[in-house]
């Protein structure tokens, strides 16, 4: 009946892409640790490079510049776990602990 | 055109596999207690979309998602779940409340999905008229040389300037007791 198979339809993606928010989105409410909490942040970076790779191919005109601004978005979530991660270390050394509910001073 | 034997449905079959390779790392990774378990199901995650990537005809993005969140991020936060053993502690609080918040969670989770799931399919997505390039790694680099590059250059700044302040923020606190 449909004569594009599935891997050339753009739904598939949009649903591939909303269901890795949905997962991130749930896991930074849940998670009780920082690191836990980044690992979240970066499914739903994966999940809106997805959707931009998606529209990049199936509608936009130009088919280079999706996968030039997933490339920035993938730099800059290099970028942004070395420093959560260098902030995370740092809080360990004055806290001794990670769980969001110990953290609750502003300056100690 | 020549073609394989059932090579469609073979092609299919390795559509289906990332795309459950995905939904299952992104699983892990969220719903597991320890933390370095969820790293590897981030890992897994990333691999089942590296493949996806390589189905949107971008074999370029595939390679830099494996190089760039297996290969760097996850090992840097493996690093850091080494240094830190943020291990999730034992619920102390009642555990009702604790499921109702977790059930609070999955609903605004659920909601966000669905919404976007009917977004997604009634969308009135038009295929381009024209396409402008195809998106080979040839059409990429020219473009990244030509019209991106001062966004090519800035990120290269950005990255510089994260490295050096993850270095001067982890390196405070040091002589702390």
């Amino acid at each position: 009946m449909n004569p594009a198979p599935i891997y050339d339809q753009l739904a598939i993606y949009l649903i591939a892409a909303a269901f890795l928010l949905a997962m991130g989105i749930y896991g930074l409410l849940r998670r009780r640790t920082l690191i836990g909490m980044l690992i979240s942040g970066e499914l739903i970076f994966s999940a809106a490079s997805l959707n931009l790779m998606a529209f990049n191919r199936f509608t936009a005109p130009d088919q280079t510049v999706g996968q030039i601004f997933v490339l920035f978005i993938m730099g800059l979530a290099a970028a942004e776990v070395a420093i959560a991660l260098s902030i995370i270390i740092a809080v360990y050394r004055n806290f001794r602990s990670v769980t969001t509910q110990e953290l609750s001073e502003l300056k100690g | 055109m020549t073609s394989f034997p059932a090579s469609n449905l073979i092609t299919n079959a390795i559509f289906v596999l990332c795309l459950v390779t995905m939904a299952i790392g992104a699983s892990i990774a969220v719903f597991t207690t320890r933390l370095i378990r969820s790293v590897c199901g981030l890992a897994i995650c990333c691999i089942g979309l590296a493949g996806l990537y390589y189905f949107l005809h971008s074999p370029f993005l595939a390679l830099m998602e494996i190089l760039i969140y297996v290969g760097a991020v996850c090992v840097t936060i493996v690093f850091a779940v080494m240094l830190a053993e943020p291990d999730e502690p034992a619920r102390t609080e009642k555990s009702g409340a604790t499921l109702g918040w977790g059930g609070l969670a999955l609903l605004i989770a659920a909601a966000i999905f669905s919404g976007l799931v009917w977004l997604g399919v009634h969308g009135p997505w038009m295929p381009p008229t024209d396409l402008l390039s195809d998106g080979s790694i040839a059409a990429i680099g020219r473009a990244l040389l030509t019209t991106y590059s001062l966004a090519f250059e800035l990120i290269s700044l950005a990255l510089l300037v994260a490295i050096l302040g993850a270095l001067a923020i982890a390196r405070s606190g040091r002589t702390r007791p």
